[in-house]
């Protein structure tokens, strides 16, 4: 039998292990941070030296010194001594690089190059801590399946009219597309094409003989996977709108069913980001119907049969073709600038988007194209006495030109101010919506309230975990002093997994690391009280020691398993801030298990063990 | 040094009839305030307006917060946005009041502080999402609770389960009546401490239970109720301590904290001079009441020896 109270010495290099991985881990903490410039190409292609290189020089000429300049993951990042200088610089390197790049505002560490070098990184601070916005939007799911009802609606007529089948009507009806026909055959037909087209729709038969009714509604598993596809292709569409915005390290992520949670570390102009994140701005090329008089249109208040009345942005009416020419999904690529003067946007429109165009103006020659620019918008009506929340889709013809000759895959619109050709541009290079999204929730959190935050947490932190220590010491002694070593090991170990998860850290996340300290006090309180109980039973000091921790351990495993447990819903139930405390708890809980535990027993071990001992100092 | 030298001996449990009757009045003086007040609901949970407002000079917030005050907004919260010339103005919108009326007059006492001031923003905060956040604040609370019933009546025995959850549902009715009577607001960092109140309340009861396991396994002669008093009596000097240090990091969180997590404190404190007591006169009374004996732990102890052994 081995003497009483000794570890192994594979225990003790475990212990050793741990705090040192921990120390290293949490190392890159304590520099703090500089404001900094983080300069990316705007096709998320890495950068080069060569593009640091370029930074500098763009600084020095400016008498803007900086702290470092250094490739980040492809990036450029800088570290300027002052928020001033980070600023102006922003400003020079913005007009410098051009529209290529992606200049943007952050905040970066002040890690030495050999800590970087070997890839620790602090802890990320969150949105309460360092200031920013958080938008919540809210996909409109019903928007969603209409416009995919609106395309089946033409799909039909167009299948309806390639067969031959004469109809009276093909039409949107709620959450169905009805087609009415002139005979029971064309009926059979009708249902006949559309089964092959679609197998999945449901097609339900109706009306009478000379009114032959199909009603088609969509399967519920079209409507969950076109959900499905709405939010899917609206996160996409926001992450490449974020990119597109210069913000760095943002958040774009599905929430619940139909949310999407977007995060903005730093930014400090949330009208500009909801401006271009919530734009549903998109255009359609439409043929110009010159056969009718758009005035007599607008008198009637109806279209002729097969085209559209449209307002242009002086209010005066235009006639349209119904059918679409290319519509901006079509586009590859949009950039923003001036033709003859005017604002415009030069657009690249896929393969077969092209072809398309190539076809209409060669048969179109002389005629008039319009460009359509339209913005969904959600507002608030009254509704039966109560306030509802609508998508309204508003569409302005923003220009309308002879076609001169045959269009290739890219041109020119014009007939936009700067700003709107810019943002224009920026959207349909990010791509479009797939449904309508509306904000639910923002919340934005200044720099100077997110330093205020931190100040006093830490401030609180500190001084808590002071008093703590000193009744420690003094109440338990050597053992105490020990279990104030165990108390500083769980903080480093705590900020060293926040730093290898990369998780934020927000400022219930603080309240987390509090809470956890407490337990990490509890469970050696329970060894030490139980150490003593022992005593007083009369037991030798090793008897006792051994004693204490044996019996302890049953109480805090249960203690801190419930509370875990608790940790663990937290985490499932909650959002945003409530995830950070669960987070901060449950790693605390764990770490501060090992070191409460093991870790104290380690250096109580190294003070007692293998010896005679007269009495304890607790 | 020690608070207690030597094990006490105090009749707690004999007491367990004053006790409850104490606890059964706190409850209904919590009921009736959380029933007649209810919770004064933070922003996140009931939905809001944020007003942006850039000044053409740095303006004085404590002038701004006055005006807002002075008029029918005493809870707006005014803070420095982006630079110290821009002002985010956040405040609740009464039900039937149209967001743009708030706009305008929150817009008019804007001007008197600085006649060039520009509005930026007006945004609302869903009232749905804070519907969904107090439904889900719910849902977790008893999803907590019924996770360590099935625990507590895994490792120890279904009556332990009882008792630790009566005694958990105690603490959280009183520290929400607590703040329905002080009328202090409710947040979600509120609701993280009491989700954290739950979890050191039952740090606290298992503790005990713990020891009334350990003790009605040793000294089987003595009765339940003998058992439970020595228990308690036994944990006294450590619960007192870790009772003790978690007020003192309270205390300073309180404090030193800061207004953000002023309310979180506040509900900690409360919760754990709530839980340190139900732990003794509420958790071991309830078990006592259903009748526990010491054949009951009997196949549990056995379950987790086995247990210990299978442990690396």
């Amino acid at each position: 039998m081995t003497a009483l109270n000794r570890y192994p010495t594979w225990k003790n290099v475990l212990v050793v292990a741990v705090v040192l991985v921990g120390i290293a881990f949490a190392l890159p903490n304590v520099f703090g941070e500089d404001p900094a410039i983080q300069i990316s190409l705007q096709t998320t292609q890495p950068l080069d030296e060569a593009a640091v290189d370029r930074v500098e020089g763009v600084l020095q000429q400016a008498a803007i010194g900086h702290e470092a300049a250094y490739l980040e993951e492809g990036r450029v990042m800088v570290r300027l001594p002052s928020v001033e200088d980070q600023l102006r610089a922003l400003d020079l390197l913005r007009d410098d690089l051009g529209d290529a790049y992606v200049a943007a505002l952050t905040l970066a560490p002040r890690t030495p190059d050999f800590l970087r070098s070997i890839g620790l990184r602090p802890m990320s601070l969150g949105l309460d801590l360092r200031g920013g916005v958080h938008f919540l939007y809210e996909v409109d799911m019903e928007a969603a399946i209409d416009q995919y009802l609106e395309r089946y609606e033409s799909d039909f007529r167009a299948m309806l009219r390639e067969e031959r089948i004469r109809y009276v009507s093909v039409s949107k009806d709620r959450d169905a597309v009805v087609l009415v026909l002139r005979s029971a055959e064309d009926q059979d037909a009708a249902e006949a094409i559309i089964r092959e087209a679609d197998p999945q729709l449901q097609i339900a038969t109706g009306g009478s003989a000379e009114r032959a009714e199909l009603r088609v509604t969509l399967s519920d598993d079209q409507i969950r996977q076109r959900q499905d596809f709405a939010i899917q292709q609206n996160t996409v569409t926001l992450r490449n709108r974020v990119n597109e915005l210069g913000v760095a390290e943002p958040v774009v992520q599905r929430q619940g069913v139909d949310r999407i949670v977007v995060q903005l570390p730093g930014v400090q102009d949330p009208a500009q980001a909801e401006r271009v994140l919530g734009a549903t701005a998109t255009l359609e090329f439409r043929l110009v119907d010159e056969n009718n008089n758009p005035f007599e249109a607008e008198r009637r208040g109806r279209a002729p049969l097969g085209s559209r009345l449209y307002k242009r942005r002086d209010g005066s009416p235009v006639l349209l073709k119904r059918d679409v020419i290319v519509t901006g999904d079509q586009l590859t690529d949009a950039a923003s600038g001036f033709s003859e003067g005017q604002a415009a946007v030069f657009v690249d429109l896929d393969a077969k988007g092209a072809r398309r165009m190539g076809e209409t103006t060669r048969e179109n020659l002389n005629k008039g194209m319009a460009v359509v620019f339209i913005e969904q918008k959600r507002e608030t009506i009254e509704r039966d006495g109560e306030a509802v929340d609508v998508t309204r889709v508003e569409e302005e013809v923003i220009s309308v030109a002879t076609i001169r000759g045959v269009f290739s895959s890219s041109f020119q619109i014009t007939g936009l101010d700067p700003v709107e050709a810019r943002d224009l541009a920026l959207l349909l290079r990010a791509g479009s919506l797939a449904a309508p999204i509306y904000k639910v929730e923002e919340r934005t959190i200044g720099p100077s309230l997110g330093q205020d935050n931190i100040d006093k947490g830490m401030r609180a932190v500190v001084i808590g975990f002071a008093l703590v220590v000193v009744f420690m010491g003094f109440y338990y002694r050597v053992f105490g002093l020990v279990a104030d070593l165990a108390l500083l090991t769980n903080l480093v170990l705590i900020i060293a997994l926040l730093s290898m998860l990369q998780a934020s850290l927000t400022l219930p996340g603080i309240a987390g690391i509090v809470l956890t300290t407490g337990m990490a006090v509890d469970a050696n309180v329970l060894i030490f009280e139980r150490i003593r109980e022992e005593l007083r039973n009369g037991l030798t000091p090793q008897a006792s020691i051994q004693g204490g921790y044996a019996k302890a351990l049953s109480s805090i495993a249960d203690a801190n398993l419930t509370t875990l447990i608790v940790a663990i819903v937290l985490f499932t139930f909650g959002t945003g801030p409530i995830r950070g405390f669960a987070i901060t708890l449950s790693l605390g809980i764990l770490t501060s298990m090992f070191t409460a535990i093991v870790g104290t027993r380690g250096v109580i071990n190294l003070i007692y063990g293998g010896r005679r001992v007269e009495r304890l100092a607790i | 040094m020690q608070f207690l030298s030597k094990t006490t001996h105090i009749d707690f449990i004999g007491k367990r009839r004053v006790a409850l009757a104490a606890s059964g009045l706190l409850m209904i003086v919590a009921l009736v305030g959380l029933v007649s007040h209810g919770l004064k609901f933070g922003i996140e949970f009931r939905g809001s307006v944020v007003v942006e407002a850039g000044f053409p000079e740095a303006p004085d917030l404590s002038e701004i917060r006055a005006g807002l005050s002075a008029a029918e907004f005493p809870e707006a919260v005014v803070q420095n946005f982006g630079s110290s010339r821009d002002v985010v103005i956040q405040l609740d919108v009464q039900e039937g009041q149209a967001g743009g009326a708030v706009r305008d007059r929150v817009l008019e006492i804007l001007r008197m502080v600085s006649p060039d001031v520009t509005l930026r923003r007006v945004e609302f905060v869903g009232p749905q999402v804070g519907e969904e956040l107090a439904e889900a604040g719910g849902l977790a609370t008893l999803f907590s609770l019924v996770m360590i019933l099935a625990y507590v009546a895994f490792r120890f025995q279904w009556k332990f389960g009882v008792g630790a959850v009566a005694a958990l549902i105690h603490d959280v009715t009183l520290t929400l009546g607590f703040f329905a009577w002080v009328r202090l607001e409710f947040d979600l960092s509120v609701l993280a401490a009491v989700l954290a109140v739950i979890g050191y309340s039952l740090n606290d009861t298992i503790v005990v239970f713990d020891r009334i396991r350990e003790n009605m396994l040793e000294v089987r002669k003595k009765g339940a109720e003998e058992i439970m008093n020595l228990s308690v009596n036994q944990m006294l000097g450590r619960t007192l301590t870790t009772s003790g240090t978690t007020l003192l990091v309270l205390l300073a969180l309180y404090l030193l904290g800061g207004e953000a997590i002023n309310g979180f404190a506040v509900a900690l404190i409360v919760g754990v001079v709530v839980g340190t007591y139900s732990s003794i006169y509420i958790a071991s009374p309830t078990v006592l009441a259903l009748d526990i004996t010491t054949t009951d732990l009997l196949p549990v102890q056995r379950e987790s020896a086995e247990e210990i052994d299978g442990r690396p």
